[in-house]
């Protein structure tokens, strides 16, 4: 079960949005046509998607694309106009107020753009707002509070008056407060889009750290591109109320759905979301630890290489053998001797290689690259070799000739 | 002959719309005069208990915890003037009926106003209703006032909580409209009831420019005073009025001057409060 789910979510703003409007929103009437012929406008149209649990799930689009719409359906701050909003299973959009006042306080905090901070409350009381509406007593409250405020940095900020902090001080007491309650579902509204752009992106990559641990289910709205594909796991993108592609990062570069996606996604720095498991090679030949320099010499001349990686029976990535060394070693071993256990490449397997793991970005390997000759090696977390990144590779992956990629590797 | 007939006569209208509510109503009319009147001689007679010296020393002191030294050193000169003037017990009696018209108009306004925030039919009627009893001159509310509840204080009180409660009612509104929407939003995402989200949220957030509706009313309050007087409500507006109609030009500054220094201090003791609470 996942932990979000929408199903035929709509939402219409307007008097007779139901009578009128739904009828011609199922026609498939556009946007403006719906406004010009009952004054409604149509919001969400058609959502369905799933929110998995522990997924930073990220809803792009530009404004008026219905985005924080919603999210505000998530916890009925809009009401939907029709369709099911399902959290673990229970569809929240007909609970009445008392059950729907007990889901916001258990299992979500909310995050805001303008950070919809009390300006007549200190750091730590508005932190620990959540739970006082929860009726806590004081000393447990703060407890938490004190808490939340350690894991967003703000410690020594308890009772300064909020309206005092940078803007990047205050959304980390959002933060803060969303999190006292340690509830399951973050919805973050925007949360980053009023910062400036070094801040933003220091909160960013705080925000990746603190799901690195807590895992989370956040739900991220946002305009931006580069910080949807930074952040997302996935991402859902929006236009004029209706879901347009769902996908990985990745999947939102390399296959978009439409010309829409296409003119979004064209100026993104690839290097930064193209990862090595994308555009990473199998090797023509690998040699194994047992095998003998004749036999290894053989297969690089027949690849035509100059070198040759190196792997044990289980695959695990050992190093590489220059054809130099190679040639050298069979001078003293007969060729009878080849495979024998004493007669093998063990002792010259240089390892002066750059490695990195599937999901490093090209970006990442850049350095590495340029420092060597030799194809960056891509290896698993038990250090299994998985393939190669040849410098052509990386170049053609960050320029995005999705041919050359998707073809070779596999 | 033909301009008689486009005559509408919301004059004998109004007439018969207060002889109706007079005779409606008189039981109901009969106890809020009790009731006011019993409020204000309580509270008069509470404020004349100690003598003046006594007073004095009080409020100069209340003036310097709340306020500092400059006003507390003119609430100091100002009220010695105004016993010297002579005007003691008149002053006190003006406070008094000041102190209760203000506490009604603000226990009828502010909830008024948050109402009219809350609920959009309520603003609809509301907002007519404040042009009215704004912009209709306040003498007009006189004539009723004498007609509920005949001569004396409590028709003074009653016309005055018409006139001072619309800034209380509108500036609570405002106040409470101008809490950010997210910051609304915060509240109810994290689950609080409509409750909480008044108490703790949009009234605190609110109170600045609901304690400038308070100031408001109080100034108008105080502003009405002489006009009251024409219906015979005694203090300060009496000691005006009635020179005026002797011609004596000079007790008639000395009222008009004692009814400032009230002014005076009643706007900078509330302002001050206000200014505290930002």
């Amino acid at each position: 079960m996942s932990k979000i789910e929408i199903e035929g979510l709509y939402k219409i703003f307007g008097p007779r949005a139901k009578t009128q409007a739904m009828p011609l929103v199922k026609k498939g009437k556009s946007k403006a046509e719906i406004l010009k012929q009952t004054g409604c406008t149509v919001g969400i149209n058609d959502a369905s998607f799933q929110i998995e649990k522990g997924e930073i799930f990220v809803i792009m689009g530009l404004s008026g694309s219905g985005k924080s719409t919603v999210i505000r359906c998530l916890n009925r701050l809009i009401e939907p106009t029709s369709g099911s909003v399902k959290i673990d299973g229970e569809n929240i959009v007909n609970l009445p107020p008392e059950k729907l006042r007990e889901v916001r306080r258990k299992k979500m905090g909310m995050v805001f753009q303008k950070f919809g901070l009390l300006p007549h409350r200190s750091v730590i009381d508005n932190v620990a707002f959540g739970l006082e509406i929860q009726g806590l007593d004081k000393n447990t409250r703060l407890e938490k509070a004190r808490e939340a405020i350690d894991l967003v940095g703000l410690q020594g900020y308890e009772e300064s008056m909020t309206q005092a902090l940078s803007g990047g001080m205050q959304q980390r007491v959002g933060l803060a407060r969303a999190l006292a309650n340690d509830p399951e579902i973050l919805l973050m509204d925007e949360a980053f889009s009023a910062l400036d752009p070094l801040i933003r992106v220091g909160l960013q990559n705080e925000l990746l750290e603190l799901q690195a641990r807590m895992h989370k289910t956040i739900v991220f709205i946002t305009h931006d591109l580069d910080e949807a594909l930074k952040l997302g796991d996935r991402i859902a993108i929006m236009k004029d109320g209706e879901v347009i592609q769902i996908g990985t990062p990745e999947e939102i570069l390399t296959e978009p759905a439409n010309e829409y996606v296409r003119s979004f996604v064209e100026n993104v720095d690839r290097s930064k979301v193209i990862t090595a498991g994308t555009v990473m090679e199998k090797p023509y030949a690998l040699a194994v630890n047992d095998d003998g320099p004749h036999l290894v010499t053989r297969k690089m001349k027949q690849t035509g290489h100059s070198t040759i990686f190196a792997v044990d029976r289980e695959r695990n990535f050992l190093g590489y053998v220059s054809i130099d060394d190679s040639i050298e070693l069979t001078k003293k071993v007969p060729l009878a001797e080849d495979d024998q256990a004493k007669r093998n490449i063990r002792g010259i397997i240089r390892t002066d290689v750059a490695t990195c793991s599937p999901e490093t970005s090209l970006n990442d390997l850049l350095n590495s690259a340029a420092n060597s000759k030799m194809p960056i090696v891509v290896t698993d977390e038990n250090g299994k070799f998985k393939g190669i990144v040849s410098h052509v590779a990386l170049i053609s992956g960050i320029a995005g000739d999705e041919t050359s990629e998707t073809e070779v590797c596999s | 002959m033909l301009m008689k007939l486009y005559e509408i006569p919301v004059g004998d209208w109004f007439e018969a719309l207060i002889k109706f509510f007079k005779t409606t109503f008189d039981s109901q009319f009969d106890a809020i005069r009790e009731g006011l009147g019993f409020l204000i001689h309580q509270l008069e007679a509470a404020l004349m208990m100690l003598p003046w010296w006594v007073m004095l020393i009080l409020i100069t002191a209340l003036v310097f915890r709340r306020s500092g030294k400059g006003l507390a050193l003119f609430a100091g000169f100002g009220l010695l003037l105004i016993q010297s003037m002579g005007l003691w017990n008149e002053t006190m009696l003006t406070v008094a009926l000041v102190i209760v018209s203000t506490t009604m108009a603000l226990c009828i306004g502010i909830p008024l106003g948050i109402l009219a925030a809350r609920k959009r039919q309520v603003e609809r009627i509301l907002r007519p209703l404040l042009d009215f009893m704004q912009t209709m001159p306040a003498f007009v509310y006189l004539i009723p006032a004498v007609t509920f509840f005949s001569l004396g204080i409590v028709p003074g009180a009653f016309a005055t909580i018409i006139f001072a409660m619309p800034p209380a009612v509108r500036l609570t509104q405002l106040g409470i409209k101008q809490v950010p929407e997210e910051v609304v939003e915060a509240a109810q995402s994290y689950g609080a009831t409509p409750r909480q989200l008044l108490l703790k949220v949009q009234l605190p957030i609110a109170m600045p420019t609901i304690l400038a509706g308070v100031n408001q009313t109080i100034m108008l309050s105080l502003s009405m005073v002489v006009i009251a007087a024409m219906i015979g409500a005694p203090g300060l507006g009496r000691v005006v009025y009635g020179s005026i109609q002797a011609m004596a030009i000079g007790r008639a500054f000395e009222g008009g001057l004692a009814i400032v220094v009230i002014a005076i201090l009643l706007d900078r003791l509330t302002h001050s409060i206000a200014q505290k609470r930002k």
